[in-house]
């Protein structure tokens, strides 16, 4: 392969790139452009094969067609060596970083510097130094001696960028960076990008998220169905870009009007629950959810929402304080007491909790009543009515499907989350709690579902809805609860200003003193 | 990403509870310094215990009183748990356990010893030789488990390496060559193990359980159609010599041990710091142990998973070879069917005890070499004790470092997890 010339800012094409996975066509002859210095946004719904593309770019994967050329060359990455090689690096949206390996390890690993000859003895003081001085050029400040996986997210992929940066790339791809970020990183992330722009390295920056893209964008590329479908300017409207993105007019804002709360149905007192390590991971909650409105719980991921929740379902312990459903303790219920007694609930992993891949659509729909009348009893099953049930839910949950009968692992995301939709709302319900309830689901079953969740909440249902995308908490709930490291922060109404919740997120409730440092907006 | 965040809220949220490891870990060593000084203490005859330096009950000796030692050792196994219990000297924790471990161990010897003699050399050097296939066994487990590959196949790489030694050993009447192919049947085994784990997937556990009955089953049939009908031609293996550097050799207790002694001793010691230091110090060493916890994070920057792992466990193979060459080169001259008889499965658990670390494996395995020495001891002297209490000290200490009561034993995230490109 002929290294490209190293000298000149660095040109990428993609000339005709297609990749199949057997009959799918994930990349359809796509033809992209970088120029030196911009920051070109790869826009498209999850599945719509972004990351195969850049996974070719980056040399884990081989086009089937087509051709990769830097500075006018045509080169082949058989591995992310050889993308590196010719200035070419990645983060990736799962941080390939080792979480028992320091920082400086993990920036080494695979460049290492070493002396000694065969032995390769490592050079640590000299991999210490390198990431000193990548980090102070960049101004990207990292800990070389801190162990990885006692970082904040934010910082990991501060490590994971500068990582990029040592190997000497000039243009960085960024999958999905800001998807585990709290706003205030996100803004943050945002400024690295623009300088690094400023000192001529180029940026793809791959996402779903509108607001970013229009943020921060030179140039934006519009991938549907693993083919380019638009091209765009950052001063397209959001609209716009959602349309060209989806294929069809969408809409943006969860249509609702105002809720008419009613009794308190659920309600936490003194909730405390340790998570899988026996750390305490819910440290305290009060929280009164009531029917006919949407509770919203805020906050970035890993704070104890998921530990929250699952407490309320009976499927983790409560250390200490109460659940109650309409004035009854749910701590003595088991998961299946608790769901028969009116509560409906979407688990944030789908694919684990949710469905059973393998089982049919027909046969997910009824997993919580499959022993009930009228779809069996405690001896046989009435498969005729588990039929004729998945076919009204079908057609009423308008789930993409060949049949009813085709195993529920081979829908996409959207099409799977709508079958556990349709299941958990097809019992009468007193609460509907829904955690991440539009994860890895395309933007036309996001509209779908929280029309769902918003038709349950005006029939009278207690709502509460956990998602760690703060544009989906603020357009769904009535009430939003801030959640940081296991407490409640502050319930505060959608009206508030982003940036008071975003730094709610971070923990930061002082107005005053405790507002981060100017600059990073 | 979310482990990460949970880390970093446990560090905020938790208070840190009473009943810390450390505490936990202190408080077992008071029961068993109680057990020690009341049980043993009254026991013991007031007679003097006497630890002779040299082969026979007569010459230098560290001798005391049989009652007041198991007593005085049980009050210092106290004091390490009482140290460990109160929160003082977080820095020295390991260092405090090993104490408290060791005097407890010396109670229960004076108790037992008191009105006997142990010989202090025979039991030292009894306990190398017996760690020895341990130690070698171990490694073989950390450069496998290390780059993320299960090796159960320990036993089964011990047999056929002890059978190949034996075989080729007598049939070229050489014992390198005996040496050599014993690492070469450990390397076969290991060969096949990588193989069918890291290019087929197989379920590397059931690998291994297969291979070590495909190991048996083959040096077993061999075994009787071949070396009983002819054992002066098949079955009768030079050993190894043993060698004495004179001056060293002249060290009380550790001079026999370590210097007038075979080649084994010395190989497996230094691969013990090799690896030690490979794993920590080289590039190889970072790469394995990347490739061990996070594959795809490793292939991402250009590392060859697949290809490093089947490195590491070749290497394994060989290093379990030559510790199936101690059975036959070294301990007995001859091979007889299923004769590693489970040695193979104490490594494995050398290994898990030592945390994954040479030195960890190191100390485990003499920690059972010695357990398996004094069972022998006590059943020679006729100690009340049944010996088979002692043999079952291995499997009983790595279901307590599995289980994590004497802290927490954590395997390389990635181990035996096929690695497949996405």
């Amino acid at each position: 392969m002929a290294l490209p010339n190293r000298e000149i800012p660095l040109k990428l094409e993609l000339r005709g790139i297609t990749k199949r996975f057997g009959d799918l066509v994930a990349n359809d002859h796509i033809d992209i452009t970088v120029e030196p210095g911009e920051v070109h946004a790869l826009l498209g719904e999850n599945g719509a094969g972004k990351s195969t593309l850049m996974n070719q770019l980056y040399g884990l994967l081989q086009p089937d067609e087509g051709q990769i050329v830097v500075n006018g060359e045509p080169v082949v990455f058989r591995s992310p060596r050889d993308a590196i090689a010719a200035g070419i690096g990645m983060v990736h949206q799962h941080f390939m970083l080792v979480p028992v390996f320091t920082v400086a390890e993990n920036i080494a690993l695979g460049s290492e510097e070493v002396r000694g000859g065969p032995l390769g003895w490592l050079d640590r003081r000299r991999s210490r130094r390198d990431v000193i001085e990548t980090s102070e050029r960049y101004g990207l400040p990292v800990d070389p001696d801190a162990l990885v996986e006692d970082l904040p997210v934010g910082a990991q992929q501060r490590v994971e960028i500068v990582k990029a940066l040592t190997r000497e790339v000039d243009l960085l791809i960024l999958d999905e960076p800001t998807a585990v970020l709290t706003p205030q990183e996100t803004d943050e992330l945002l400024a690295v990008m623009r300088s690094l722009t400023a000192m001529g390295k180029s940026i793809v920056f791959i996402t779903h998220k509108l607001k970013e893209v229009k943020a921060i964008a030179d140039r934006i590329t519009v991938v549907r169905r693993g083919k380019i479908v638009g091209t765009a300017s950052p001063d397209t409207s959001e609209d716009e870009l959602a349309a060209l993105m989806v294929g069809r007019a969408v809409s943006l804002e969860v249509a609702k009007t105002p809720a008419e709360p009613g009794r308190n149905v659920l309600k936490l007192a003194g909730l405390v629950v340790d998570d899988d390590r026996g750390v305490r991971a819910v440290d305290g909650v009060d929280l009164e959810v009531r029917a006919g409105e949407v509770l919203g719980i805020a906050g970035v991921q890993g704070n104890g929402q998921t530990e929250l929740v699952e407490a309320v379902m009976g499927l983790r312990e409560v250390r200490a304080g109460s659940v109650e459903l309409d004035g009854e303790s749910l701590a003595p219920l088991s998961t299946k007491q608790i769901l028969r007694s009116g509560v409906g609930y979407i688990p944030e992993d789908r694919s684990h909790d949710g469905v059973v891949k393998e089982f049919s659509v027909a046969e997910n729909l009824v997993l919580d009543m499959y022993d009930r009348s009228p779809y069996g009893n405690a001896f046989k099953r009435d498969l005729g009515s588990v039929g004729s049930n998945a076919r009204e839910r079908v057609a009423e949950f308008d789930i993409r499907c060949q049949s009813p009968d085709t195993p529920v692992g081979t829908l996409s995301g959207g099409n799977q989350q709508k079958v556990v939709v349709a299941r958990e709302m097809s019992r009468p319900l007193r609460l509907f709690i829904a955690s991440q309830p539009t994860r890895g689901v395309d933007v036309g079953s996001i509209e779908f579902i929280h029309g769902q969740i918003i038709h349950e909440r005006d029939q009278g249902t207690a709502v509460l809805v956990v998602s760690s995308e703060l544009d989906e908490v603020v357009g769904l709930a009535d009430r939003i609860a801030v959640m940081y490291r296991g407490r409640i922060l502050a319930i505060v109404s959608p009206d508030t200003p982003r940036e008071e919740i975003g730094l709610l997120m971070a923990g930061i409730t002082g107005t005053g003193g405790d507002a981060p440092e100017e600059g990073t907006k | 990403m979310s482990t990460a965040t949970v880390e970093e809220t446990s560090v905020v949220v938790a208070p840190e509870p009473f009943w810390t490891r450390q505490r936990r870990l202190g408080l077992t060593l008071v029961l068993i310094g109680l057990l020690a000084a009341v049980l043993f203490g009254a026991l013991a005859p007031s007679e003097q215990a006497r630890f002779t330096l040299s082969d026979d009950a007569e010459g230098a000796a560290l001798s005391i009183n049989g009652q007041l030692g198991a007593v005085l050792f049980g009050i210092l196994t106290i004091v390490a748990g009482g140290v460990l219990l109160a929160g003082l000297a977080k820095r020295r924790q390991t260092a405090l356990l090993g104490l408290g471990i060791l005097t407890f161990v010396l109670s229960f010897l004076c108790w037992q010893v008191a009105g006997k003699f142990m010989p202090l050399v025979d039991t030292t050097s009894g306990t190398m030789q017996l760690a020895l296939p341990l130690i070698l066994g171990a490694l073989a487990g950390v450069l496998g488990e290390r780059s993320g590959v299960v090796n159960v196949a320990i036993e089964g790489q011990f047999l056929m390496g002890a059978f190949a030694g034996a075989l080729v050993g007598t049939m070229a009447t050489s014992v390198w060559a005996g040496l050599i192919s014993a690492a070469v049947g450990g390397l076969i085994i290991a060969a096949i193990l990588a193989v069918l784990s890291i290019r087929y997937l197989v379920d590397q556990t059931v690998v291994g359980i297969v291979l070590n009955l495909f190991a048996l089953g083959v040096t077993g049939f061999l075994y009787e159609r071949l070396m009983q009908n002819d054992a002066s031609a098949y079955n009768e293996p030079p050993r190894l010599p043993e060698w004495r550097i004179p001056g060293l050799a002249d060290i009380p207790v550790l001079g026999p041990v370590l210097f007038d002694t075979n080649l084994l001793v010395w190989v497996a010691l230094l691969l013990v710091v090799a690896i030690h230091f490979g794993l920590t110090r080289t590039r190889w060493g970072l790469r394995t142990r990347a490739v061990g916890e996070h594959p795809t994070a490793a292939d991402t920057v250009g590392i060859r998973v697949r290809g490093l792992r089947y490195l590491n466990v070749l290497m394994g193979g060989l290093v379990a070879g030559i510790g199936g060459a101690y059975f036959t080169l070294v301990a007995t001259g001859s091979f007889t069917k299923n004769m590693t008889a489970g040695a193979g499965f104490i490594a494995l658990a050398a290994l898990i005890f030592g945390r994954y670390t040479p030195f960890g494996a190191l100390g485990a395995a003499l920690f059972f070499g010695f357990a398996q020495k004094l069972a022998t001891y006590l059943s020679a002297v006729g100690s009340p004790v049944p010996s088979q209490f002692l043999n079952m000290l291995p499997y009983l200490a790595t279901i307590i470092a599995v289980a994590g009561l004497v802290g927490r034993v954590r395997a390389p995230a990635a181990d035996g997890l096929p690695y497949v490109k996405s």
